[in-house]
C-alpha cells in the first residue's frame, strides 16, 4: 500500500535529513492522511536513525496520526469554556450515535471522532468542527442533525435557513421595468423572468432570485456551455454587455437589483460567474 | 581550567566538565538516579540539583547538566537545596514506592512521610535504560511514546524491536525495576523479576521457568519475617 519510492521522494525532498523530520513526517501525512507504519521504517532507514526515534516524534504531536481516519473528522472541543457549557455530553453523544469511543474511527470509515483542547471560538461554544465546517452552540440534541447533515453533504446550502442566501429582487437596466415574476416560483421565491435566445431559438427563462442559486428553468433547453442573448419582456431591448465573465470570458449581463446597484450573471449556460457591484449605492 | 568555588571551597576544572563531576571530584556527595558515567547527562531525576549564585539571584540548577562556570558559587547541600531534593524524592517515591533504590534515598535524606498517593507506576522516566540502548549498546530499540502523563517508554509500535538483543541493560540500569519485588500487583509481595521483563522484552513465554535474577530476593526476605 505504501509506495517506497514515493516516501523516499517526500524524505530527499528535505536536504536536512533528520533535521527536517517534522516536515517529512507532515508530507507523509498529507498523502495518506495518516503516518503508516512501513513509512516510518523508510524514513528512519533514509535518514540513518532508529526507528524508535521517529516513532517518539510521531507520538509527541497529536497531529500526526498513526491510524487512518475516516471521511469526516469530527472534533468537538472540550476547551475551558466548551466544557463548562456541558462540551462533555456532546461527545458523549457522538459517541452514543456513531457507536464509537473518542478518538476512534467508525468501522465503515466515515466518521472519526476526535477530542480538541480548544478551537478559538470560545463565546460561540460548545464548538463541533467537521472537515472544516463550524457548528457553534451545539447541544445533544443537535448531535444527530450535525451527522444526518455530514453524510447529506456539508457543502449543501440550507436555502430556508441559511442566512448567506437572499433574494435580490431586479428590473431591467433598460426600462427599468422590474423583471420580476411573483406567480412562478423558484426556490420558494419570485423568479426573474428573461427573454432569452440563441442560434434559432427564442422563448422565456426563468431564473431565481435567490443571489447565488444556479436554479432555472426555459422555455427550451439550453445546451450546456452555449452562450446566451438575454432580453428584456417587457421593452423587448437586449441587455447590455458589461464585462466579460472572468471565468469563461463570456459577456456579463447586468440587471438593477431594486434598492440600488447592480447584479451581473454570466451568460453562459453552466457558469455560475456571478457578481454585485454595490459601488454606485450611497450607504 | 575554570576555577570556581563548591561549598566555599576552591576548586580547579576542566572547561566543558559538570558541577556535578567538580563536586564528586571534591568529594561532596549528590545524590542521582537518571546520572551514569558513559551516558549522556539528562537532567530528568533532578535529585542533583545545586545552588548556584548569590542573593536574590541565587537558583537551583541541576549539577548532571550544568557546564562549570568561572567565578561560580556553588552549594551542593543548603537548606534550599535539601528542601527541593526532599520534595523531589517524595514525589519519586509517590510514583514509584517498590524501588528499593528510591526507598533508600527517601531513608538516607530523612523523608519518612509520603504524602502524595501511591501510583505504583513501574517507571520514572529517567530515561536511563534509553540512552544505555542507544549509547553503550548501539541498538534504540526503546524510547519515549507520547507526551505528558500519557508518556512512556517501549518499542516502536509497541511490538517486538528487531533491533534489541536481549541484553537486559535497560533493566540493569533500571533504578525503578532493580530490586523491585512486587510481582504485577503492589500489594502482593512475590519476586516480579519475571514481570520486570516488559517492556523491552516483550516475549514473556520465554523466559517463563526463569529464576529470579535479583540476589537476595526483597520478596523472600519479606516472606521469611
Amino acid at each position: 500500500m505504501v509506495d517506497k519510492e514515493e516516501v523516499i521522494r517526500i524524505v530527499d525532498k528535505h536536504q536536512n535529513g533528520l533535521g527536517h523530520l517534522i516536515s517529512i513526517l507532515e508530507g507523509i501525512q498529507i498523502r495518506y492522511g495518516y503516518l503508516p507504519e512501513e513509512a516510518l521504517r523508510i524514513v528512519a532507514e533514509k535518514t540513518k536513525t532508529s526507528v524508535v526515534e521517529i516513532f517518539g516524534v510521531a507520538t509527541f504531536y497529536r497531529f500526526f496520526r498513526l491510524k487512518p481516519i475516516g471521511k469526516y473528522l469530527v472534533s468537538v472541543c472540550l476547551g475551558t469554556a466548551c466544557h463548562i457549557r456541558s462540551s462533555p455530553q456532546i461527545i458523549e453523544e457522538f459517541e452514543r450515535q456513531l457507536n464509537i469511543k473518542a478518538g476512534e474511527t467508525t468501522a465503515d470509515m466515515e466518521f472519526s471522532l476526535e477530542p480538541v483542547n480548544c478551537l478559538g471560538s470560545c463565546a460561540l461554544g460548545p464548538m463541533v468542527v467537521v472537515n472544516g465546517h463550524y457548528f457553534s452552540n451545539v447541544t445533544p440534541s443537535r448531535v444527530k442533525q450535525i451527522i444526518k447533515k455530514t453524510r447529506e453533504g456539508l457543502d449543501k446550502v440550507d436555502v430556508d435557513q441559511d442566512e448567506r442566501i437572499f433574494p435580490v429582487e431586479v428590473s431591467c437596466p433598460h426600462c427599468n421595468h422590474s423583471l420580476m415574476d411573483s406567480k412562478q416560483l423558484i426556490d420558494k421565491h419570485p423568479s426573474i423572468k428573461l427573454t432569452a435566445s440563441f442560434g434559432e431559438k427564442h422563448g422565456w427563462i426563468r431564473l431565481s432570485s435567490l443571489y447565488g442559486s444556479p436554479h432555472m428553468e426555459s422555455e427550451f433547453e439550453i445546451t450546456s456551455d452555449s452562450v446566451v442573448n438575454f432580453f428584456c419582456p417587457h421593452c423587448n431591448a437586449p441587455f447590455i454587455k458589461a464585462g466579460n465573465c472572468p471565468e469563461c470570458d463570456a459577456p456579463m449581463v447586468p440587471m438593477i437589483v431594486y434598492g440600488g446597484g447592480i447584479v451581473q450573471i454570466c451568460s453562459r449556460r453552466g457558469c455560475r460567474q456571478h457578481m454585485l457591484d454595490l459601488s454606485s449605492v450611497n450607504l | 581550567m575554570v576555577n570556581l568555588y563548591i561549598n566555599s571551597v576552591r576548586v580547579s576544572m576542566e572547561e566543558g566538565s559538570t558541577l556535578l563531576e567538580a563536586a564528586r571530584f571534591m568529594g561532596f556527595p549528590i545524590p542521582t538516579l537518571c546520572h551514569m558515567e558513559g551516558l549522556s547527562p539528562y537532567g530528568a531525576c533532578r535529585l542533583c540539583v545545586v545552588e548556584i549564585g548569590e542573593g536574590t539571584r541565587a537558583k537551583l540548577v541541576s549539577s548532571c547538566t550544568y557546564p562549570v562556570e568561572e567565578g561560580l558559587k556553588v552549594r551542593t547541600a543548603s537548606e534550599r537545596v535539601m528542601k527541593a531534593r526532599r520534595m523531589v524524592i517524595e514525589l519519586l517515591l509517590a510514583s514509584c514506592p517498590q524501588s528499593k533504590q528510591i526507598q533508600d534515598l527517601a531513608s538516607s535524606f530523612g523523608v519518612r512521610q509520603q504524602r502524595f498517593k501511591q501510583e505504583h507506576e513501574d517507571c520514572i522516566l529517567c530515561g536511563l535504560c534509553v540512552r544505555m540502548c542507544k549509547e553503550q549498546m548501539m541498538a534504540g530499540a526503546i524510547g519515549f511514546q507520547n507526551r505528558g502523563e500519557k508518556r512512556v517508554i517501549n518499542t516502536p509500535f509497541n511490538a517486538k524491536s528487531e533491533v534489541c538483543r536481549l541484553c537486559g541493560g535497560c533493566m540493569y540500569v533500571c533504578p525503578a525495576c532493580q530490586l523491585r519485588c512486587t510481582y504485577t500487583q503492589p500489594d502482593k509481595a512475590i519476586c516480579g523479576g519475571c514481570a520486570n521483563l516488559e517492556p523491552p522484552c516483550l516475549e514473556k513465554e520465554k523466559f517463563d521457568d526463569m529464576m529470579c535474577y535479583m540476589s537476595p530476593c526483597v520478596a523472600c526476605e519479606i516472606k521469611k519475617d
